[in-house]
């Protein structure tokens, strides 16, 4: 239950919250199940000699004590909520103090596309990041709704064509973490995955480094074909698409490069030439499950 | 032609094959059959051109158990799938339009039908009326309902499902989702929401207009009450989702730019205006329920509906509120804190006023005789079942917690609470319950107690699991996952919950034929000593004028009194019969949904011609009704001498 087994400051606050959320369900479930499981043993038409009042109407005084109770629940939970919603708006408090890395993360039927401006680097279907570091994500996409979700870091944010969402994750502890899209995108959905990796700081300096030296630059060509609808190998490049296109603003460009390609959208009979004209087929795990027969 | 068919039909899957060849024997059975019995016009006269209420709710019904059925498969067929990791019984592909299928079946094409078939049996009864206000208008819903589900339901074996989900989100269902999949669900949905919208406005209608002299609106069954406020759900949510289908329906035949990616167009207004729509829609589909509940939690008690009024005051508050919170189905979509607060809390406001519903439930049972029939225990299962349903709803509906819950298992596993254990637990319940009003004769106890602890045992095996999935963070709407996420001991869980699920609606359906052949035939109307007006008829099967006389209501829970009066009194009073006015039937709304079928199908495959000459047809049909509308709703009179015959079954010959 990664859930409840939080490894960052966003995951801690809705743990919380959720863990409030079930005591009050269950003292409530508590009282109903008493009072159904009592009623219902002592009633039962069987057992004769029990009071039998056919004719109850109602009782006002209960009826006000049962409307007021939930009120007062409803009261108590609403309080912490909207507290931890503005707190989530804010990057976490714990290291107020580091300014948080700001990361473009764009989803792009099948993939997720992560672009660090100031660092100039890109990377598909991967992000590294130092641990005990706010990070920022500005969430968008190419062409499906999606959202963005790392389950054991915090909750999701959609990833919408045209606008940008914001969402803060930290990671307390180093370790590579599950993050996918869950929202529906279509065929390749179930594999729209990445991996949320979150080094050490010295680390991540090593990694920006070796990748800003190392890495070829993304071309506008390479960027196209990542917008064809397929899954891909996990990539890295030493600039991003930032230059290329801003889909927080622009959201037609996936569907013109489609256009450009040819490609439409996998349906029954679509044949396969997409898939088979671009990107490589690496030795991702889940690659062969993607294959409509 | 010949190519059209041979590009459409679906013949590369052994499972859509298998579907097809059964569908062709099935057809040809039920063809054979009606010629062989010579039944043709026994079912043109007495069943498809019936105006009758009763009848047309039984049509609802046999519907509904049918895309039950349909329905059930698809989810039996998504649990083997997930049963085990890695699994490639279904391609993705295939298992996206199972789920598709399978979620909007089950709302508009399963849990609608069946409760409006409830409502059309039993609601007219319950006011002491003869028929519904519009009896033509009544046989025009079903029969767009049912082409619209025929349209919908021809997709799989005939150019292909939809296949973006039932909440069919743009862009995914604009650009995303070429071929006809998206353009059935469109017509098909269309087309059967004339008919729910028409219903809509008939129960309106009936219910303010037609009820029996003395019948107060504080006088009401509490079913009548769930299915007025229904109705106006009905009334001021069914038209928005008319103008949202048709904008998908321009932008994908037209090239319109409503929700299109390009152009201007806006995916995220899709989701605003289907859930303005779908939220509603849950509360029209769970009240009829609540009220279903009520009449039987109340006959089996013994007992007099606990607080009345506090329940038709929270109907009220739940059906107001029901418009305020349709945006804690994407909190996610990066609204203020502010605007996520403030739905937060129209949200679990809405337990509220449940929660008063279910302490009233458990007021009636309190110092009431319990029996325990089978349609009190789909009852009193309800309540625990329902009450997790609820609960995790309130903890859904906190949006800073909902940013992990939203989009996974713990949402599948909370609706499925509320939508089974509330609705169809209800229908079932409804079903037994009512059966015999309906056909005249119980349905089997001891077989129905088994159906339900298959069904309601295998529901929580099933979805309890999928909490706890949801913890583990299982994405809902993947078609598989890896050994390594730890999802699979759950998974396998709940797929032998779902079998057992199955077996009890199998045992339903045998129950059925079952007590066809063997079960006692009631010789009352009041088969379960009830206290509402529809058991007050003179026989098992109302005849088709509900009353030979029209009752006159004294208080709540009328027919429970006016026992007791005649209990003191000793015989009732002798009645003078009048002769009845009755609608007659009608066969243009089955000829007019009929065109509406050609015309939808048209559509969906862009054949212009066919559309266009449908939309004539309909517009034929209308003209003709308009034009000799003072001949078909003349009617006709019942002579006191038939009505006489019926009444008296002693002097009824043979």
């Amino acid at each position: 239950m990664i859930i409840l087994d939080p490894k960052g400051p966003v995951g801690a606050v809705q743990k919380d919250l959720i863990m409030l959320s079930i005591y009050y369900m269950l003292g409530i479930m508590v009282v109903v199940l008493s009072f159904f499981t009592v009623i219902l043993l002592k009633y039962r038409s069987s057992k004769k000699d029990s009071d039998y009042k056919p004719e109850m109407h109602g009782s006002t005084k209960l009826e006000i004590i049962w409307t007021l109770i939930p009120v007062l629940i409803v009261i108590a939970l609403s309080i912490p909520n909207t507290k931890a919603l503005y707190e989530l708006k804010e990057a976490p408090k714990a290291t107020a103090h580091k300014d948080p890395i700001v990361i473009h993360a764009t989803a792009a039927d099948w993939k997720w596309i992560f672009s660090y401006p100031e660092e100039g680097i890109e990377t598909v279907n991967y992000v590294n990041v130092p641990e005990d570091h706010p990070i920022l994500f500005k969430v968008t996409a190419a062409d499906s709704m999606a959202s963005f979700w790392v389950p054991q870091l915090g909750g999701q944010i959609y990833g919408m064509p045209g606008m940008v969402n914001d969402l803060y994750l930290q990671a307390d502890e180093t370790g590579t973490y599950d993050g996918r899209n869950s929202n529906f995108t279509g065929e390749g959905m179930t594999h729209q995955k990445f991996d949320f990796v979150a080094l050490e700081e010295e680390k991540y300096r090593e990694w920006v480094k070796d990748a800003q030296e190392n890495e070829p630059k993304l071309t506008e060509e390479t960027y196209e074909k990542l917008m064809l609808p397929d899954t891909v190998d996990k990539m890295t490049f030493s600039s991003t698409h930032l230059s290329i296109v801003d889909h927080g603003k622009n959201s037609e460009y996936a569907m013109a490069i489609r256009e450009k390609y040819g490609v439409e959208a996998s349906s029954h009979d679509a044949d396969k030439d997409a898939e088979s004209s671009h990107g490589k087929h690496g030795d991702m795990e889940d690659h062969d499950n993607n294959e409509d027969d | 032609m010949f190519d059209f068919i041979k590009d459409n039909l679906i013949l590369n899957d052994p499972l859509i094959i298998g579907a097809n060849i059964s569908i062709v024997f099935t057809v040809i059975g039920i063809v054979a059959t009606l010629t062989y019995f010579k039944k043709w016009k026994w079912l043109w006269n007495d069943w498809i051109t019936s105006v009758d209420h009763k009848k047309i709710g039984i049509m609802y019904i046999i519907a509904a158990l049918i895309m039950l059925f349909r329905g059930g498969v698809d989810a039996l067929l998504m649990r083997a799938q997930l049963t085990v990791p890695n699994n490639e019984f279904l391609s993705s592909q295939h298992y996206n339009e199972i789920f598709t299928t399978h979620g909007t079946i089950m709302i508009l094409f399963m849990a609608m039908p069946f409760l409006l078939g409830l409502m059309n049996v039993v609601v007219p009864l319950q006011i002491g009326a003869r028929d519904v206000a519009f009896p033509f208008l009544n046989n025009l819903s079903f029969w767009s309902f049912m082409f619209g589900a025929i349209l919908f339901n021809m997709s799989f074996v005939f150019g292909g499902s939809p296949d973006a989900g039932w909440t069919n989100y743009a862009p995914l269902a604009i650009e995303g989702s070429p071929g006809p999949g998206i353009n059935y669900y469109l017509l098909g949905l269309q087309i059967s929401g004339i008919g729910t919208l028409l219903t809509g406005i008939n129960f309106v209608v009936t219910i303010i207009k037609m009820r029996a002299p003395g019948m107060t609106l504080l006088r009401m069954p509490m079913f009548t009450w769930t299915t007025l406020i229904t109705a106006f759900i009905i009334v001021f949510a069914f038209p928005i989702l008319t103008v949202t289908l048709a904008l998908m329906t321009f932008d994908r035949l037209f090239g319109t730019h409503f929700f299109t990616l390009t152009a201007g167009g806006n995916p995220m207004l899709w989701s605003n205006l289907f859930w303005l729509w779908g939220h509603p829609e849950v509360y029209i589909v769970i009240l009829p329920a609540f009220g279903i509940f009520s009449e039987i939690i109340a006959t089996f008690a013994r007992k007099t509906l606990f607080g009345y009024k506090s329940m038709i005051i929270s109907l009220v508050a739940i059906s107001g509120l029901s418009f305020v919170v349709w945006v804690h189905h994407f909190f996610t979509m990066g609204g203020s804190a502010a605007v996520n607060s403030v739905f937060s809390i129209s949200t679990m406001a809405i337990a509220i006023p449940t929660g008063i519903k279910i302490f009233n439930w458990l007021g009636t049972l309190y110092k009431g005789r319990i029996e325990f029939t089978v349609a009190m225990m789909w009852s009193v299962a309800f309540i625990p079942t329902f009450l997790i349903g609820g609960v995790t709803g309130v903890m859904l509906g906190m949006a800073a917690a909902d940013f992990q819950y939203h989009n996974n298992y713990f949402l599948v596993a909370h609706f499925h609470y509320t939508l089974i254990a509330g609705v169809v637990f209800a229908c079932f319940a409804g079903f037994v319950y009512w059966y015999p009003k309906m056909f005249g004769h119980k349905m089997n106890e001891r077989i129905g107690k088994w159906a339900f602890w298959f069904f309601s045992i295998g529901f929580n095996v099933c979805f309890l699991p999928q909490f706890v999935l949801g913890f583990s963070g299982m994405p809902r709407r993947v078609y598989t996952y890896g050994p390594e996420d730890g999802w699979t001991a759950l998974n396998v869980i709940s797929s032998v919950g779902a079998f057992g699920m199955g077996v009890g609606f199998m045992i339903i359906v045998y129950n059925v034929y079952y007590s066809y052949r063997f079960a006692k035939r009631e010789l009352s109307g009041d088969a379960w000593d009830g206290r509402t007006l529809e058991w007050a008829t003179s026989s098992a099967i109302p005849p088709h004028y509900n009353f030979a006389h029209v009752p006159e209501v004294k208080s709540a829970d009328a027919f429970y009194y006016m026992k007791q009066e005649r209990k003191e009194s000793g015989k009732p009073e002798k009645v003078e019969y009048k002769p009845i006015h009755m609608p007659s039937n009608a066969g243009t709304p089955f000829i007019m949904s009929g065109l509406f079928f050609v015309g939808g199908f048209g559509l969906v495959f862009e054949l212009w011609w066919m559309a266009i000459l449908a939309l004539i047809g309909i517009f034929g049909c209308m003209a003709y009704r308009s034009l000799f509308s003072h001949k078909q709703d003349a009617g006709y009179y019942v002579s006191v001498e038939e009505i006489e015959k019926t009444e008296n079954p002693y002097k009824r010959e043979a």
